[in-house]
Order: structure tokens, then sequence, then C-alpha cells
């Protein structure tokens, strides 16, 4: 499948998310120049960590209006496969395309670390590899990763599946003392209605080989892969 | 003029040299650029002479010392770029912006010799965490470097950190950063081709830090110095991070013949430096530089340290194309100088001269030579007697005690404020020996780790620079890799008094010493002078940056002890040396005595013993043996693996001394059964003494009749005390 990895001013993980797409995964994969309107060709686009613009205003709040925005609503429109990661998970959350918004975390500090995930449904096209309940280690490394969502959102989002992850422990005990964040119910990442656009805060760009610790991030990468060979099937 | 040349810094003397050099009295701009120039800061004045004892050749150099940073081949067509310089009194003034630009300023230094920067790390000192100061100074250090570095994508993967008294008023923020390229994407920092332009570009020019280098980096503290947060500039990570890709675009289109970044002395180092380093003069026309305040006087202009600006030279061909670039990534960009024939700098106000002098007049300065006395102060803590500490009992107590220590508990709560994993390269994280990054496209692995006790510095400053490097080259060793080349960040009093010029000179000697036993050249650096308030000096602290090369990271090595049932393996030789130790700070809170021995031929053969060692994948951990010897070393590596160990005693010292002893040249490895006796056989052939203390197993680490201490328990002194004394 053909990846693009949007690259905003600012962006910092860009070169390491087209790394594991062309070198781990084995796909083929360009960078997309948030100027750039034209995502044609693309099956899933990437927004990388990073800060963008600085993140000195709010978090993605000024990377919303990048003229790529308005290209990946509409290809988000269209079903194309759109994942946030970190700083990506927060542009989502400004443009709308994913439910909620960010504040910095608890401790108000920056976080960079492993933390476990539960994984909360194998139903998404992100997630289906997965059983659900597994627990993967994925590193954090963000300021603003403390999600927050109002209880009627949050109560539709749980109603139709939306809520991914979920920070927990080894054993998969969803408690605040396993929260690295503050996040609303512990919540790491979240899917829209579609199912087709993920936001996470945990970086699975940065578990994708044994060698950097942990290859659990392949789970999403190869739910992903999987999808794609089955939609391509149909 | 006589009364401005020694407000901005400047002698009489050196006035008058002025003078002589131009033929005239200077006026008020080419007098500003003289004092920033001649600041001890930019010209090393009182420490070139003592620099030239370093030896900087080697077969891998490609740049020594004198450039922006040094350039090392590791092999492959790659080159590794790499510099430790000093943030100190900035960050003693405005620890949070302080920090911030540290590392604004050594990344500019390494992207513009043309390479990306792939980590950062941190040498910090600071005094009790018991003060608030200190607390307030160290939090702000520590988000400030985090801020810059985590927003900038670079990873910070290691550093060193030691409280002490003696840096209370003046701490010490040393900032190092490495990056890599292809060897043939080397660019240097000159202006050689007249009828060249040059481009200024990224932030504009304000009244940000004007005199930092002389009026602030160039003298002692006292109760002026806050006033001086004026000198601190202010950080824009993110303008940076535009630069890094603008520059690194600029290089890989060939558009650019020479490239400067503008840190301290600002344009006017930029300019003066590429025009000396390229034999050429330069025109530069002050009025088209962007300003944030429309009415800066040239001499402003000159001397702000702005931050994330770039100075470019390029043929007048490319010069549409370099702006195009700057302009993709929305930086402004301006030529504002054109390179001549001749040796002149000479500054123009809409074409008329406003400043004319020989550009390599600027960026040669003058030389002193210092005078050096051995301070009185030794005689009397070499004469400590630290017999009675071999006496101590409650080892357990003193063993928790010190991993407790601020010096000794794990950095967690710092480094996990850094962003140490993007880049996808890190593959040995901080907490280890040193940390490993791979080296795409090859299978070779970086190993990385700085270190300096000013404790044993302030002892024997020529022994305590070599422990500096030894213990260096020990934590490359331990992660596998062999050391290739050093740089440095020198941090000392004033160099005025003759007692603690000794002990610079003593540690430049000692270094020296150490560097040529070792084969490592010192390829680049900085020295920093001045660090005293109110009269009293840090320790002498000369920070050691090493970097070490792995053939295959596939063959790297970890301190934490991993499975039960694995061999415990000491090597090297342990003698009665308290002198200057972490036991002794804690016990009586003196620091006193003779510093551990360096004996060069047992570092080697360590240092070939666990290289091999690592090359035939024979240890399953190695830990260096450093402050807290032993006792502490085992705790870490049981805290790191999360297994307990058992172990016994060789009983030929008392048990205190061979436990907390800080005897040099020695390591703490790990075997599986099948793989002891082919160690044995390399240690050997090495030269080194091993002995098999123990195993790896169980929930507690024992010390048989001595002490048995729970595992988890330590591991929650060791883990959480630095969070709780913040």
């Amino acid at each position: 499948m053909k990846f693009g990895v949007v690259v905003f001013p600012g962006s910092n993980c860009d070169r390491d998310c087209f790394y594991v797409a062309d070198k781990v995964l084995g796909q083929s994969v360009e960078y997309v120049w948030h100027k750039s309107t034209d995502v044609a060709g693309f099956d899933c686009l990437i927004l990388p960590g990073g800060f963008s613009y600085g993140d000195y205003l709010r978090t993605g709040a000024v990377a919303k209006f990048s003229p790529i925005m308005k290209s990946i609503q509409e290809f988000a429109d269209a079903g194309g496969m759109v994942i946030g990661i970190c700083n990506g998970f927060q542009i989502l959350l400004e443009a709308g395309l994913l439910p909620g918004a960010m504040i910095r975390n608890s401790s108000l500090k920056f976080i960079c670390r492993h933390v476990l995930i539960r994984v909360e449904t194998a139903s998404t096209p992100w997630s289906s590899t997965a059983a659900r309940g597994q627990v993967l280690k994925i590193p954090v490394a963000h300021n603003e990763g403390n999600y927050q969502v109002s209880n009627t959102t949050l109560e539709e989002m749980k109603r139709h599946g939306q809520v991914v992850f979920r920070y927990c422990s080894e054993d998969g005990s969803v408690q605040g003392e396993f929260n690295p964040n503050g996040a609303t119910e512990n919540i790491a990442g979240i899917c829209n209605r579609d199912g087709n656009v993920l936001g996470m805060m945990p970086h699975p760009e940065r578990a994708s080989e044994m060698e950097l610790g942990s290859s659990d991030g392949l789970v999403i990468w190869n739910s992903l892969l999987k999808h794609f060979e089955m939609s391509a099937d149909c | 003029m006589t009364e401005l040349y020694a407000e901005l810094g400047l002698t009489s003397e050196e006035y008058k040299k002025i003078c002589d050099i131009l033929g005239r009295e200077p006026n008020k701009v080419e007098l500003g650029m003289y004092s920033v120039m001649w600041s001890e800061h930019c010209s090393y004045k009182s420490s070139k002479e003592q620099l030239k004892k370093l030896p900087v050749e080697g077969p891998g150099v490609l740049v020594g010392p004198g450039e922006n940073a040094g350039v090392v081949d590791i092999g492959d067509g790659l080159a590794v770029v790499f510099k430790l310089e000093s943030h100190n009194h900035p960050s003693a003034v405005e620890p949070f912006q302080g920090a911030a630009t540290g590392v604004g300023g050594i990344v500019r230094d390494i992207f513009t010799m043309g390479a990306r920067p792939i980590a950062c790390l941190d040498p910090l000192r600071f005094g009790p965490l018991s003060n608030p100061r200190t607390r307030y100074l160290f939090e702000g250090v520590v988000s400030g470097i985090a801020a810059y570095g985590n927003c900038l994508g670079i990873p910070t993967v290691a550093g060193d950190i030691y409280f002490e008294d003696a840096y209370e008023g003046n701490p010490l923020v040393n900032v190092m950063c490495v990056g890599i390229m292809p060897t043939g994407r080397l660019t240097l920092g000159k202006a050689s081709t007249p009828g060249g332009v040059g481009v200024l570009f990224g932030s504009s020019t304000g009244r940000d830090g004007i005199g930092g280098v002389s009026v602030l980096a160039s003298q002692e503290f006292d109760e002026s110095s806050a006033e001086k947060r004026p000198s601190v500039q202010v950080s824009d990570p993110f303008t940076e991070k535009l630069l890094i890709e603008a520059c690194l675009e600029m290089i890989d289109k060939e558009l650019i013949t020479g490239l400067q970044d503008l840190g301290g002395a600002g344009l006017t180092c930029a300019t003066c430096e590429t025009a000396e380093r390229g034999g050429c003069g330069m025109d530069v026309e002050i009025t088209k530089v962007p300003l944030r305040e429309a009415d800066m006087e040239p001499v402003e202009i000159m001397m702000s340290e702005s931050q994330e600006r770039m100075f470019a030279l390029c043929p007048e061909d490319n010069l549409q194309e370099v702006l195009a670039v700057c302009e993709k990534w929305d930086l402004d960009a301006v030529p504002v100088a054109n390179v001549t024939e001749g040796d002149a700098l000479r500054l123009l106000d809409n074409g008329s001269v406003i400043a004319e002098v020989p550009a390599s007049s600027l960026a040669d300065g003058p030389v002193y030579h210092r005078e050096a006395e051995r301070p009185g102060y030794l005689d009397e803590v070499a004469a400590f007697d630290t017999r009675p500490l071999s006496q101590l009992s409650d080892l357990k107590g003193l063993l928790v005690q010190l991993l407790g220590s601020p010096n000794i508990c794990s950095r967690k709560w710092v480094f996990e404020q850094y962003d140490h994993m993007v880049g996808v390269g890190t593959v040995v994280l901080p907490g280890s020996d040193a940390a490993v990054l791979r080296v795409e496209g090859t299978d070779k692995g970086l190993a990385l780790a700085c270190d300096c006790n000013g404790r044993y510095c302030y002892l024997d400053p020529r022994r305590g620079a070599q422990i500096a490097l030894a213990e260096c080259a020990r934590n490359l060793a331990c992660s596998g890799a062999s050391p290739v080349a050093v740089t440095n960040c020198l941090n000392f009093g004033n160099p005025e008094k003759p007692g603690i010029f000794w002990q610079f000179q003593e540690c430049v000697e000692g270094l020296s010493e150490g560097c040529g036993c070792l084969g490592t050249p010192v390829v680049g650096g900085n020295v920093s002078f001045y660090n005293e308030s109110f009269g009293e000096a840090i320790l002498p602290t000369p920070v050691v940056g090493l970097l070490g090369v792995i053939e295959d990271v596939a063959n790297r090595v970890e301190s934490a002890f991993r499975s039960e049932g694995d061999l415990i393996l000491m090597l090297g030789d342990t003698r009665d040396e308290l002198g200057g130790s972490e036991l002794l700070k804690a016990v009586n809170g003196s620091i006193a005595g003779t510093p551990p021995e360096v004996r060069w031929d047992e570092e080697k053969a360590l240092i070939d013993c666990l290289v091999r060692a690592a090359s035939e994948r024979l240890m399953k951990s190695a830990h260096d043996l450093s402050e807290g010897g032993l006792a502490v070393a085992l705790a870490e590596c049981c805290i790191l693996g999360g297994i307990g160990a058992t172990v016994e005693l060789e009983a030929r010292l008392p048990a205190c001394v061979e436990c907390f002893s800080e005897s040099q040249a020695r390591a703490l490895v790990s075997v599986s059964g099948e793989d002891a006796a082919r160690f044995r056989e390399i240690a050997g052939t090495a030269g080194v003494n091993v002995r098999v203390i123990g195993e790896c197993g169980g929930e507690e680490l024992t010390v048989e009749g001595v002490f048995s201490v729970n595992v988890d328990e330590i591991t929650d002194v060791y883990e959480n005390s630095l969070a709780k004394m913040v």
C-alpha cells in the first residue's frame, strides 16, 4: 500500500514514520508537504508527531489551517485511512476530524517513557490483529496528552467502539496510577465513528522493531495492512 | 572612548593594541566588535597557550579544533560531528532560557558543518538541592533543555549531574550535540571566494544578548548579576527546526560554499571568522539586516546575540535558489554581505563605510600567558586520613544512603522529561553506562558518554581530568564500543588567579596525557572561565565527552543483570582508595583525601577485554565501577535488571573498603556459565585480573557475611529519591 507522511513545519517524527513504512513494513511511502493539496494515490496518510509551528499556541491549533488539512478532511470523508500520532493526533482534534481536546499533562511536565496500553476493541481497521484486552508496550513522548472530552460525547464514542486504547498495567488493569498524563478514563487512542481515522498519543513507529525495545506497534501497522489487503480483495 | 572600552570589558593594554592595529582610535562600532571578539569566551586568550598541549590529530580526524565542531570519519562513507559547549552564566541568571539557548547554540554548531543532529547530552552541575534556589535552577534548566531539544526532535540521550556546594552560586550547564553525515557533505564556515554573497537568514536581529560573551560569560558573578538578565536571549526552537531543514536542503542541493551560525558575538563573529578562515575580506551592508526594533544602532546590530540566525555564503548565481529554500521553510533571508579580496571587514551604512578593520585581527585576538601557582589548599586536603572510614559498620545502611544520595540516585526524573527516543535510533536508553545509537544503513552503533567528577579534580586536577576520561572510556567499553575521539568543556574559575590557572593547566596536561595513552584525539571543545560567585570558584570541572563506535550494534551490552544463574565477574583490582569518594562525602560531608590513582595500562587492558568480549557476545551485562564502588555498581545492576544477586567479597581488604572504594579500571560483568571460560581466556590475554564473585538470582542483593537487602526496597530508594528532593 502507499503511505503519505504529512510534513508540517515543526513535524519531527516524519522521518521516523517514513522509515518504518519504507524499511520495516516494506511499503511505498512519500512525504506530503503541508502546503500541498494533492493526496491522490495514497492509501494511508500519517500525521506524524512533533511540534507543528512550535506548538507555541495550543498544540495543533495553527497546523489545522495548513492547506493540506482540507484535502485530508476530504480524503477521510471518502473513507481514506488517516492516523495521527502524538502531535498528529492533536492536529486531528483541532481540525475536528476526531472528537475532544488535549490539555497539558497533569504533571505539567513532558513525559517520555514506555507505557502499556490495552486494546479496547479489535473491531477497528487499526487493531484487528490484536485480541481485545491485549496489552501493548509503546512509548509516549509529549507535553499535552491529557485527553478531555464531554461526558455526552464520550458515552457516544463508547457506544460506537471509538475508544481504541487505554493506559493500563502489565495485566491490563486500567487504573489512575497507570495513567501517565491525566487523560479522561486513561484514554490513549480513539478513532472516528467510521473507524478510518485514528488518533493516538503513544508512538507505534518507535515500537516497530525489537531493537528499540518493543515491536508491539506492529499490531497497528499489521492491522492496517490486513485491512488494506481485504479491501483490495473485495 | 577611554571609559567605554572598560565598560565593554577590554583592558587598557588591549585598547592600545587595537589603536596600534588600526593606526588610529577605533570608533564606537569597531570598539564594540573588538570587545566581543576579544572576550575570553570568543578569543580563548587565556587558554589558547595551554590548549596547544592537547593531541588533536588521529587517523580518523577530518576536522579538529578551530571550526564550529570536530569531525571524525567512522567508515562506510560517514562522518560524525560533535562538540561540547557551556552555557553556564546565562543559565545561572535565567535557567530556562539560558539552558534552552545553550542547546540551540550547540545544535547550530553541528548542522552548520552539514550534519543532521542525532543526539544531545547534557552535563549539569548544581549546588545542594536543599537550597530552594538550586531547585528553581535545576527545574528551570531541565525544562529548558527539554523544551528546546524535544521541539527540535533531537533525542537527549545521556548526560551527567552532580550536586556540590561549590556550584551553588554558579551552576554549570554544558551541552553536547552529535550529528552524522555522508563525509562528502562536510561544509566549513569560510568565505573563500571573492564575489560571493553572504546571506543572513532566520530570526531578525534584536537587542537581546548584547555583550553576552563579554559582560556575562567572561566575568565573575556578584551582586550586580541579576541586572544581567537582559543579556540572556529568548529561545525559539521552532525557527531553529526550520533552520536545520533549510540548511541541510541547501547543502544537499550544493547551493552554498560556506555556512556559519550566529552565536556568541553575533554578526561580528560570523562575518570576521568566515572571512578570516577563507583568507578574504567582507563588506557588510548593515541597513539590510532585518531588525526587531527600527532604531537599533550599528554597534547593537553587530553585537546582538539574537538566537536562531544563520549566515550562508554562496556564489551570486545560486542566490535566488538559496532564497527560495528559505522561502519554502518560511524563513526570512536577506543578502547582507559581499566577499571581497584582501582582509578588510567593512561595515556599510547605505554604501558609506562606518567601520573598517582587518578581519583577522578580530578573529585572532590576543594571547595571554597566565601565571600558574599550586594552591595551598592541596596540602591540607591531601593530608586527610581516610583510614578511619575502613572501620565503618552498617554497610547496608551506607549503601541505601548512597543509592538515595543526589549524586548517585537514578536520573529518571530528568531523562523522562527529555524525548530520548525520537529518531528511532536510540537502542540503549538513558540509565545504562553509555547511550547507544544505531547508524542507519550500516551495522554500526555510536556510543556516547560524558563525565567529570569535580571532587576528584579539586583534590588533584591532573588525576581528576584523567579519571573523567577513563570513566567515559569504561562506560563506552561496557557498552561494547571502542573509544574514538574526545570533545571537552573545561569549566573553571577566574584564570587571572594563579591558583585557578594552575588547576586549569594541570587538568589540560592530565587530559592530554590520558588522550595520548588512550589514542583518542581531542577534536573540539570549549573553555568556560570566570565560574565564580562572590570570589568563590567552582570545583575545577573539565567535562569530557567521548564518542565510541561499535562495529556491530547487535553486540551492544547494557548494565542490567539479565538472568538467574548468570555468573558475576569482577574485573580489575580493588585498592584502599576512598579519598574524594562518595562514601566520604556521605559520612562526613567533606571533600578530602587523595583521589584514586589512574593506571592507563590497566584501563586499556580492561577496555580491550570488554570490547573483545562484547564482539564475541559473551557478556549478558557490563557495568563500570565508579562513584560508590562495588556495592553501588552491584545494586544498580540488580535494580536495572529487577533481579537479585549473591556475591562474596575477596576479604583481602576491610569489607567497607571493598564495598565502597572507588579504584579505577574496574568493571562488573555477568556471563552465562558456559561462556565463563572463554571470557577468562580473553581477560587473560588482555591482562585483566578476573574473579568470579557470585551469581545472579533471587530477590535480594546479598554480600555474604556482610549484608543482604531486598531489591524492591533499594529500587524504590534509587528511582524515587531525586523526585522527592526537587
